[in-house]
């Protein structure tokens, strides 16, 4: 009985030292946002200042950030659902390789991809100098988690007959696709629209290769402010970055949640 | 309700070899009449499924094969265009749409407007038996309502073919029987042609005006459920509907020489001598006194199974003989006993049909 509880004691401990040891760099870099002087620490009292100077110096990055998210949402989804079908209703081999080959930029260090796409379309130069070709990098690098969700969604559900029943009812196939192959794969789509709206934000290798002055995202305006400004005005970026990414981590939790519930049903 | 409709469907040399090779059918000829329910029933991997599906729309048959609808040629036409009703094993329930939305999705797919539509859905959910439940979700419905509303939907716009494929197969068996009644008065009511794949020979005569029976992607027989039964075209056939004794005898004057005796064979097959196989129900075989009898044997086995006893009865062929007896009669296993069959019963098969 005592043996248990010191064992239950220690477990506690260790836990809650692992959880201090990567949540308190976290918490630091987020007062140092705040703290007038970081150097005299929060002793010098709390300001807002930072992040007002944050807004002013970067405001451009936040909303061009969001832009190549949103962008990048949009093509994926476009691409990305019906992909995920034609490689679903195709099946077999062909169709693995093909998911292997789509999957490969996950594994491919971002800088690696970036270098491909500058070597093969830097000498399009209005191409090269626009947000586009950042918004060309984050499809090829989130392409894959829009695909995978949706297909493991199809998994679960038997699109074929679905398919087939609607043909019977006198649907074509866009009909088909639309009314019934689509809706039914919403949980997927939902998390895989956040995966790619999440990682699309926060993605650095592959933009900071591929930006040009003129078109900085949120994470490389980042970089640059720790390489060029104080301390407090870097973290108070930080600080931006995790209130506007914490509430999008939330809600893939809860949707990834809800969609086991599902799908836990239906076994 | 009586809503006569529905075409003649004839399938001409209807073949159909999958990409790998698989030959799942061998050129299949045969005609539904209008309003007629057909049964195709078989064994799993018959190709009743397949010839369904040609039908349907949902696969293609081989080069020289024809699918016709009252004498149009729908061979090439997509299942969307093909206007035929369609109940799946699984049922195909659109997961993301209510038990009306469902139920009404081939007439809003035909821009029928939002009113008549309601009015449509309404009387076909009276008709199945599932009024009340219109907006609830598919996942809140038990297999039985599932059913319903599968059926509900094939119909909804009226199809030329009703085509199901185990529609009850999914159920238990209790409620499968109640269904299987149910939807025999749907179908008659309806008055539609329909197609009806199973592997459950009750569910085939119960339901089918007339029975397809398949074997390896081939018709082994076509005939109503009495021809089926009472005149097999072959042993596989007796063998697969129906509990058969199958005889391999000696043919002559009127007689099958058995071991335990003579049994007269009647009509027809009094010509016919030589080495036959023959036929004979489990229910067409009743007992009597040995003493006189043209054939005796012992009895082995007695299951008492309610509405009948099954026996088994050794000495009188190669293998034990099955028999129902009326559940009244008392016999044990060891008891003498002679038996008598009518010679009407007695069916011949040429010995080289397997």
């Amino acid at each position: 009985m005592m043996k248990t509880r010191i064992l239950f004691g220690l477990q506690l401990v260790f836990t809650l030292l692992v959880a201090a040891f990567l949540i308190v760099p976290a918490l630091l870099s987020m007062v140092a946002g705040v703290t007038v002087n970081y150097f005299r620490g929060i002793r010098s009292g709390v300001t807002l200042d930072w992040i007002g100077q944050v807004w002013t110096l970067y405001a451009d990055t936040i909303g061009r950030s969001f832009e190549v998210a949103l962008a990048t949402l949009l093509v994926t989804l476009l691409i990305g659902i019906p992909a995920a079908y034609a490689l679903h209703r195709r099946g077999g081999r062909f169709s693995r390789v093909v998911e292997e080959i789509i999957t490969l930029p996950i594994a491919i260090p971002g800088l690696a991809t970036a270098l491909a796409l500058i070597l093969t379309y830097g000498g399009f130069g209005d191409f090269r100098r626009s947000w586009l070709f950042i918004l060309a990098g984050h499809v090829i690098f989130t392409l894959p988690f829009m695909v995978r969700a949706v297909m493991a969604v199809f998994a679960t559900i038997d699109v074929k007959t679905l398919d087939e029943s609607a043909a019977s009812l006198g649907a074509s196939p866009w009909r088909r696709f639309r009314d019934v192959i689509v809706p039914n794969a919403k949980p997927g789509v939902l998390a895989g629209a956040l995966m790619v709206v999440t990682l699309s934000l926060g993605e650095f290798n592959l933009t900071w290769m591929l930006h040009t002055p003129l078109t900085k995202t949120l994470p490389v305006g980042l970089a640059d402010s720790y390489a060029s400004m104080r301390l407090e005005i870097a973290s108070a970026y930080t600080l931006i970055f995790f209130v506007m990414i914490i509430p999008l981590l939330v809600a893939m939790q809860m949707i990834g949640d809800s969609t086991r519930l599902m799908t836990g049903r239906k076994s | 309700m009586t809503e006569v409709q529905g075409v003649s469907v004839h399938l001409q040399a209807c073949a159909k070899t999958f990409p790998d090779g698989t030959r799942a059918l061998e050129a299949v000829s045969l005609d539904v009449a209008r309003g007629e329910t057909m049964v195709f029933l078989g064994p799993s991997g018959c190709g009743k499924t397949t010839t369904l599906r040609i039908i349907a729309g949902l696969e293609r048959p081989d080069a020289g094969g024809r699918v016709l609808f009252d004498g149009e040629d729908v061979t090439h036409l997509p299942i969307e265009r093909r206007k035929v009703g369609m109940v799946f094993q699984s049922y195909a329930l659109f997961p993301n749409m209510s038990v009306a939305e469902n139920i009404g999705y081939s007439l809003k797919i035909r821009g029928i407007d939002r009113a008549e539509r309601a009015a449509r859905v309404a009387e076909l959910m009276a008709l199945t038996g599932i009024g009340g439940l219109e907006n609830r979700s598919i996942d809140q419905l038990s297999g039985g309502q599932r059913q319903r509303v599968a059926l509900a939907r094939a119909v909804a716009m009226r199809p030329r073919v009703l085509l199901l494929d185990e529609p009850l197969t999914a159920l238990d068996a209790s409620l499968r029987e109640r269904l299987r009644a149910e939807l025999n008065r749907l179908l008659r009511s309806l008055g539609i042609t329909a197609v009806y794949v199973t592997h459950d020979q009750a569910e085939a005569m119960a339901l089918g005006d007339r029975i397809v029976v398949m074997r390896s992607g081939a018709i082994a027989q076509i005939g109503t459920p009495r021809e089926i039964y009472f005149e097999p075209a072959n042993r596989f056939v007796a063998e697969f509907v129906g509990a058969a004794n199958i005889l391999e005898a000696e043919a002559g004057e009127g007689f099958l020489a058995l071991r335990g005796g003579r049994l007269p064979i009647g009509g027809s097959a009094k010509a016919v001598k030589g080495n036959v196989v023959a036929m004979v129900r489990p229910e067409a075989v009743t007992f009597v006194a040995p003493e006189g009898a043209l054939l005796t044997g012992r009895v082995e086995t007695v299951s008492f199974i309610g509405d009948r006893l099954r026996c088994t009865v050794v000495g009188v062929s190669e293998r034990p003989l099955s028999i129902d007896a009326p559940n009244t009669i008392s016999v044990s296993p060891g008891d003498q006993v002679g038996l008598s069959i009518d010679p009407d019963a007695v069916r011949l098969f040429p010995k080289e049909s397997a």
